[in-house]
């Protein structure tokens, strides 16, 4: 295939990506790239606008949502095309799976029988065929004993096994790309390194993008290899995890890291983000974040940062952002004060 | 000092069917748990889901009974409930869960339902109720033109603080929260463990924090337990446990939590599935999964045993050895 000749390339392009529901604005104007067999995490806390991103561009989006902008996959336009380029798409070339596995199971139907349905769509795979491979997606992602269990229902499966099966269902058509909408929150810890394990695995076997949507930056920074993170319907800093996580720029993105309770280290008091989330109803003047941010100058709320390059694939919309320095500068001032 | 709530033994059965047809098979979902909460004190309790810790909370408050063992509270027994003691008692103790949509009712305004306890528990004369409830909404960072607002037109924090409030209202002793702050962001999370830990220091309230949640339990609780189907397998002080974990579920619990910037690689990540209390393995429960577990593993059940000064653990290997528990 010429998957590897073109790694590096392009996979999806979304331009000006907007959407409003009931005329209310949430995500404003999304540039964002996605490259072959890359992994990208988005972050951000609820409400962001993570989501609202890729259910828009996979028109999967109520109708009642008014969506604009351009989204690319391969250089093909999608957004405003006619239904079928969509549904060749949706679970062929791009994957979605979500945080409750459970819910996007059918629960009346054998979880074998529903793998074979996604191969017979997807990869027209009947009969035997489709049964062996089905067989050989379930072993893939560490479903044990998957030839006996081929024909129980869904709820005879645990929670981290339904998004293994939901996996399976996602690779069911080979995807170039597969968008794991917070895969692992509803799961507990050893469950959720075991899924995230999962996906990293499949990522250099498979050679397929992933994009990962999460509010965990711990997650995030262990599956991808660059962020971008959100706020208010806007991408407010975007850079490689390496140079993101040792020394993040914009003051919300500091903030999600300083407010991650620690393992090690005293019983501390922990740091939170002042404030809430803005209703995208009544965004504030300036920057969205203005109100929470504790670097906020009388400039930040009356104009909008827009979104600059700074080195190395680097981006920040920030007027004031924080210095480059030692990530744990806050803590080591805090404890020093206490 | 003596213990605010101690529990001596405490075991819950339900009987569980498979099928719609099958035989009701008895599950053990907490299985001979004693533990003890001083006044002021936070208890912090930790396992995956169906380890038993969310039952055992409800044991505690005697909402769910014990088919074994006992629960005093200040030194006496705890009374049947739905009894005029229990529900007298009930003004003492208090519930906190995670959702706190489904804990609060959607056609009250939320000022209303921080003041049904005072009301229920008959606690102040009807004229000093209203600034109680105001203060109580300051105490949990509610602002006052919030007090006539419903449930859906507040965010998830918010409606957290509220449920704390109500929680708050009758002048607790003990708070036992289940996971009361999973569903909410970080940003916010750090808010609402920052508040409930003033609030505790302040007013001395005895506190269970159960959450699956390490990182949150570690910056809260004083002391912690580790529960694995339905069984303590290893209790310590947070700063001692989450230091140097010994029994090796605490150690895979400990390894599972994602630390931003540092890769999964080299990390024990724990394989097999969460365990089934239906379906409880004989010997110890952990031995399955277990990478150290040796033959009296399979076979014998390790009992908590002390292990160093404030520090216990069931298992036979770091702490079968009476060489070793003597040490």
């Amino acid at each position: 295939m010429d998957k590897n000749s073109a790694a590096g390339s392009r996979l999806v392009e979304l331009r000006d990506l907007r959407v409003a529901f009931d005329g209310v604005q949430v995500l404003h104007g999304i540039n964002l790239d996605v490259a072959k067999g890359e992994a990208l995490g988005l972050v951000g806390e609820s409400g962001c606008g993570k989501s609202v991103t890729w259910l828009a561009a996979l028109g999967l989006l109520p109708g009642k949502a008014m969506v604009s902008g351009s989204v690319k996959l391969d250089g093909q336009e999608l957004a405003g095309g006619p239904r079928s380029v969509l549904e060749s798409v949706r679970g062929g070339r791009i994957a979605m799976i979500f945080q409750d596995p459970s819910s996007s199971l059918n629960p009346v139907l054998r979880i074998g029988r529903q793998i074979v349905e996604a191969l017979a769509v997807h990869r027209s795979l009947r009969g035997e065929a489709a049964r062996a491979e089905a067989l050989r997606l379930l072993d893939m992602v560490g479903i044990p004993d998957a030839r006996r269990r081929f024909d129980l229902y869904p709820h005879e499966f645990s929670g981290g096994q339904c998004q293994r099966l939901m996996i399976a269902m996602a690779l069911a058509g080979e995807p170039d790309l597969l968008v794991a909408d917070e895969p692992t929150t509803a799961l507990d810890a050893t469950i959720q390194a075991q899924i995230l394990d999962l996906l990293i695995r499949l990522r250099k076997e498979t050679g397929m993008a992933t994009v990962f949507i999460s509010h965990d930056l711990g997650a995030v920074s262990q599956v991808c290899e660059r962020v971008c993170v959100m706020y208010a319907g806007r991408i407010v800093e975007e850079g490689s995890v390496a140079d993101l996580f040792a020394a993040p720029r914009h003051p919300y993105t500091r903030g999600l890291f300083d407010a991650i309770p620690r393992l090690d280290g005293g019983r501390e008091r922990l740091i939170p983000i002042p404030g809430t989330v803005p209703n995208p109803k009544h965004l504030p003047k300036g920057c969205s974040f203005s109100p929470r941010c504790p670097r906020a100058e009388d400039g930040c709320r009356e104009a909008r940062p827009p979104l600059l390059a700074l080195d190395n694939g680097r981006k920040l919309a920030c007027f004031n952002p924080v210095p480059p320095v030692a990530k744990t500068a806050v803590r080591i001032v805090e404890e020093a004060l206490a | 000092m003596s213990p605010l709530i101690e529990a001596r033994g405490l075991v819950r059965v339900y009987q569980v069917r498979r099928g719609l047809f099958g035989r009701p098979i008895p599950v053990r979902a907490v299985d001979g748990v004693s533990l003890t909460v001083m006044p002021g004190e936070t208890l912090g309790i930790v396992g995956e889901s169906g380890s038993g810790k969310s039952t055992l909370g409800r044991m505690l408050l005697g909402v769910d009974d014990a088919q074994e063992g006992e629960v005093l509270f200040e030194g006496r027994p705890m009374p049947a409930m739905n009894t005029a003691e229990w529900r007298a008692l009930r003004a003492k103790m208090q519930l906190v869960y995670q959702d706190p949509l489904a804990a609060l009712d959607r056609r009250l305004t939320i000022a209303v339902q921080i003041g049904e306890p005072l009301e229920i528990h008959d606690l102040l004369p009807k004229e000093q109720r209203a600034s109680h409830v105001a203060e109580l909404m300051a105490a949990v960072g509610l602002r006052s033109d919030q007090a006539d607002r419903y449930p859906h037109e507040l965010s998830g924090g918010q409606r957290q603080r509220a449920v704390i409030a109500r929680a708050l209202a009758s002048r607790p002793r003990l708070l036992v929260c289940d996971e009361p702050v999973s569903a909410l962001d970080v940003s916010i999370q750090a808010q609402v463990v920052n508040m409930m830990r003033d609030l505790q220091e302040e007013h001395r309230i005895a506190m269970v924090f159960i959450s699956h949640d390490l990182k949150v339990v570690r910056n809260i609780a004083d002391r912690v337990a580790v529960m694995y189907l339905g069984r303590i397998v290893e209790e310590a002080s947070s700063d001692v446990l989450f230091k140097a974990p010994q029994h090796p579920y605490t150690q895979a619990l400990v390894s599972s939590v994602p630390v931003p910037g540092q890769l999964l690689e080299g990390r024990v990540i724990l394989q097999g599935e969460p365990p089934n209390p239906a379906n409880r393995p004989a010997g110890c429960a952990f031995h399955p999964r277990c990478p150290i577990a040796r033959d009296i593993c399979r076979s014998a059940v390790p009992q908590l045993r002390r292990i160093s000064e404030g520090r216990a653990a069931a298992c036979h290997v770091v702490a079968g050895e009476p060489v070793q528990a003597e040490a």
